[in-house]
């Protein structure tokens, strides 16, 4: 370790002398997550191997005699006199049995998950280090390491890209990735798939840092299906259960629909410009794509449709709400922090292509504002704490992408960064929750739900840090100045106000006949509802769950308790990111903004330039110069009320409310409330038109297969048994048949011979 | 003395060839079947014996092999034939077609 780090400290010297940059074994960033995988997951096989209920093994009489010696092995003794046929796999049951000292399959992977993580997380900073160093032209690389699929023309090699926008992602991955690693511990110990689980989630974490990392669309695909498989198999972490297995499905099934876009797109665009590579697409797009012509337009709208799949926009959004069936960890790093932004970050990679279509950028804009305030209208009823935050994820996802599709790349990538740090923080923290509920509710055996708001109420005496914790990334996600969501909120909000203007790249696009601006206008009159409705839904989370009177129970109440440190020192670090992390980019001449001056300017513009160069240059050539960009001060303004005002409206229509527990408070069974906590029947909409269609297509060939096809095999099959036993008859099984068949043979031969 | 003639000779060899292949074709008991191949063997070393004279001595090489690969034949063939006996009590190959179709 301290050898990487002189070796960074020299590569960062010879940049600042050079100007260039020399990464620091940055396959380590990538590596180091699956040698914590391969450790994890075979701690996890021996823990299940050792979980199994024992069998007598085949020809050992002597079996039973050592049967209690060999079970003395697993955990199975914490059942004591109890006969085989145990089951130990309800991770619910962990909480009944905690006697006894742990196996060390289950010690080992505290220390290798989180440990492999960090240690990743450091030489991405060596590398964060090098790269700041080295001036801005120099900071993009691409290391090479062997040749992964040479077909003729079509080259890929096993490469890393590493540029600001990489470098940021992986940033955000390996960083909050750690904290959420050591959260898990907390939360998941107890857990019979303890091992397992986080095998997985090094497992996810190395996928990630293969899509972010990747310098080509089919290495990118290659982390982008990995994700994905490791999302199925988080999602439906507690199998046992079928709703669970069922959610992960869902999410696997509703990705394919993207992942049919994403492969499209690649064809696409290899067949147009001959190379995946993505700075050989950059270079090659602008020269060989006319400008808002009909192939580049497609390519953009086949990968937007990748995008909404991955990140859980309109219409695909549908499987991140259930994707909550997971362990809260999971949640928070997969579905909120990382894997769900890789659609943004496909974006934002691929913006000279999405620069040069300007109809679908108006397209992927619209389409994120609506998801914006359709999720977060969803959000207003919703009961189930982690609901609220995976339609807020779906909401501020929406808010990601009408940035980006409003060609304000880095506004884009700045909420990314600042919703990870919040979101996170939040899925934490409600995890955290749900631990103390859990632990509370279990402890009096009480059925209730622990993830039900209604149960909830005044944990702020019981669980003072996670409430201070949440309380600031509530601050951060409704917009409140100064906290981080304010700024990357307001930028977004404020590209829209800007574009409406004339001043976004894609200002002059026509979609459906209604102009650009026009859109734009109604983009940014949509995100402000959402945003309004935003900070009311989590000022209505906060209410609920921690203000007014305790609805758990008397007894309950006396086994509510915070968890260790592993649980609140993530929350900690991450409430703090969420509130410093908007200085990072306070942007200049904004009014208002201007006060925030922190010396930094907008430094997250500046860094990520170099990505965005080309899509700028793109713009330059087709549209000219946009004009200088004046902030008017009432966006701000208006930014400021609508944070400030819907957590306000929140507080003064609920926090007088007597509420009542989930059995008691009745749901909403009236009017548009209704229609809201269901969802708007959406996924009733699409088991009528998508689930049920199929599943008669499927019935009827199913039936096709089984008397047609398979009746044609079976036919071939018997027609061939049929002959055999014509033929058959032939052996007679009588000797005397076969003799007489010799002579006549001979007889024939010679005979044949004869008259010859 | 004279010669019995050539085709005195290969006319017996030919009779008992056929007598022994048509014993081969109609007879069931396994042993008279065993019998009328060593019958139709012999024929032919008849053969062989009877051309000698004309043909040089390869013939009657012929006939000490063929003499040879009988007795072993008759050592397999008879052992396999009690064998069988013991299982069915019988000689019959009717019963020999336990692994017809």
């Amino acid at each position: 370790m301290t050898l990487l780090f002189q070796e960074a400290a020299h590569a960062a010297a010879e940049a600042g002398a050079h100007g260039a940059f020399h990464p620091v074994a940055p396959w380590l960033i990538v590596l180091l997550p699956l040698i914590g995988f391969v450790i994890n997951g075979a701690a996890s096989m021996i823990a299940a191997r050792r979980a199994l209920p024992k069998l007598p093994p085949v020809g050992d009489p002597h079996w039973d005699a050592h049967h209690d010696v060999s079970e003395q092995e697993g955990h199975a003794h914490e059942h004591g006199a109890h006969p085989a046929g145990h089951d130990h796999d309800d991770h619910h049951d962990a909480h009944d049995h905690p006697a006894g000292p742990k196996p060390w399959t289950h010690v080992l992977p505290s220390f290798v998950a989180p440990g492999v993580l960090i240690a990743a997380f450091a030489v991405a900073v060596m590398n964060f280090l090098a790269m700041l160093g080295a001036d801005e032209h120099g900071r993009l690389t691409v290391e090479r390491y062997f040749s992964w699929m040479p077909v003729g023309d079509f080259q890929v090699d096993a490469a890393l890209q590493l540029d600001p926008l990489s470098m940021l992602m992986t940033l955000i991955i390996t960083g909050v990735g750690s904290l959420i690693h050591i959260f898990s511990i907390g939360y998941m110990k107890e857990d019979p798939g303890y091992p397992r689980y986080m095998a997985y989630l090094n497992l996810f974490v190395f996928f990630m840092l293969v899509l972010v990392l990747g310098a080509s669309y089919p290495l990118m695909f290659v982390g982008w299906e990995g994700v994905g498989l490791c999302s199925y198999l988080l999602i439906g972490f507690w199998f046992k259960e079928k709703a669970n297995a069922d959610a992960g499905k869902k999410a696997f099934i509703v990705n394919r629909v993207g992942d049919f876009g994403f492969l499209i797109a690649m064809f696409l665009l290899f067949a147009n410009l001959g190379t995946l590579n993505f700075v050989e697409v950059m270079d090659r797009a602008p020269m060989s794509l006319a400008y808002g012509g009909a192939v580049v337009t497609a390519i953009a709208l086949f990968f937007f449709l990748g995008a909404t799949g991955k990140s859980a926009q309109i219409p695909l959004y549908i499987w991140l709400p259930d994707a909550m069936a997971g362990p809260t960890p999971v949640s928070a790093l997969i579905h909120a922090a990382t894997m769900v932004t890789a659609g943004v970050y496909l974006v934002v990679r691929s913006s000279v292509i999405f620069t040069l279509a300007p109809v679908a950028s108006l397209v992927v804009a619209i389409v994120g504002a609506l998801t914006a305030i359709f999720a977060a209208s969803i959000g207003l009823k919703q009961w189930d704490i982690k609901k609220v935050l995976a339609y807020s994820t779906v909401s501020q996802l929406g808010f990601m992408f009408a940035a980006v599709g409003m060609g304000a790349y880095a506004a884009g990538v700045f909420h990314l960064m600042t919703h990870a740090f919040f979101k996170a923080c939040l899925f934490l923290g409600s995890g955290a929750v749900i631990h103390a509920m859990h632990g509370a509710l279990h402890a009096t055996h009480n059925p209730a739900d622990a993830q039900d708001m209604r149960n909830m109420g005044g944990l702020k005496k019981y669980l003072p840090v996670t409430f201070a914790t949440m309380g600031i990334a509530t601050l951060a996600i409704a917009g409140v100045p100064p906290f981080s969501g304010f700024f990357s909120k307001d930028e977004i909000i404020g590209a829209a106000w800007l574009g409406a203007g004339g001043h976004s790249p894609f200002s002059q696009a026509v979609l459906f006949g209604i102009p650009g601006t026009v859109w734009m206008g109604f983009i940014g009159g949509t995100l402000s509802i959402a945003a309004f409705m935003t900070a009311f839904y989590m000022g209505r989370m906060m209410i609920y769950t921690f203000f007014g009177e305790n609805r758990t129970g008397e007894t309950e109440r006396r086994h509510m308790h915070e968890g260790n440190w592993t649980l609140s020192v993530p929350l900690i670090v991450l409430a703090a990111l969420s509130f410093f992390g908007g200085f990072l980019n306070v942007e200049e001449h904004v009014p208002v903004v201007e006060w925030f001056d922190f010396g930094q300017g907008a430094a997250l513009h500046h860094w990520l330039h170099p990505v965005i160069a080309g899509s700028e240059s793109v713009v330059r050539a087709n549209l000219g110069d946009l004009g200088e960009v004046h902030h008017a001060a009432w966006p701000i303004i208006l930014a400021i009320v609508i944070g400030v005002g819907g957590l306000a409206l929140a507080w003064v229509m609920l926090s007088g409310r007597k509420l009542g527990t989930a059995t008691e408070e009745p749901s909403f069974r009236t009017g548009f409330g209704r229609v809201l906590y269901n969802k708007f029947y959406v996924d009733e909409i699409y088991d009528v038109l998508v689930v049920r269609p199929v599943y008669a297509l499927s019935r009827v060939y199913s039936a096709f297969d089984r008397y047609v096809i398979d009746g044609l095999v079976d036919f071939t099959g018997r027609l061939a048994q049929g002959l055999g036993m014509l033929a058959g008859r032939v052996q007679t099984g009588l000797l005397n048949t076969y003799a007489f068949v010799i002579i006549v043979g001979v007889l024939v031969v010679l005979g044949s011979f004869v008259a010859l | 003395m004279t010669a019995i003639p050539l085709s005195w000779t290969l006319a017996l060899s030919a009779i008992l060839f056929s007598v022994g292949t048509f014993g081969v074709v109609i007879r069931r008991n396994a042993i008279i079947l065993f019998m009328c191949v060593e019958l139709m063997l012999n024929a032919v070393n008849l053969a062989f014996v009877g051309l000698a004279p004309y043909a040089g001595i390869q013939g009657q090489v012929f006939v000490f092999f063929v003499i040879a690969v009988a007795a072993a034949e008759a050592a397999v063939g008879l052992a396999i034939i009690i064998s069988v006996f013991r299982h069915s009590e019988s000689v019959d190959i009717k019963n020999f077609r336990l692994l017809r179709w």
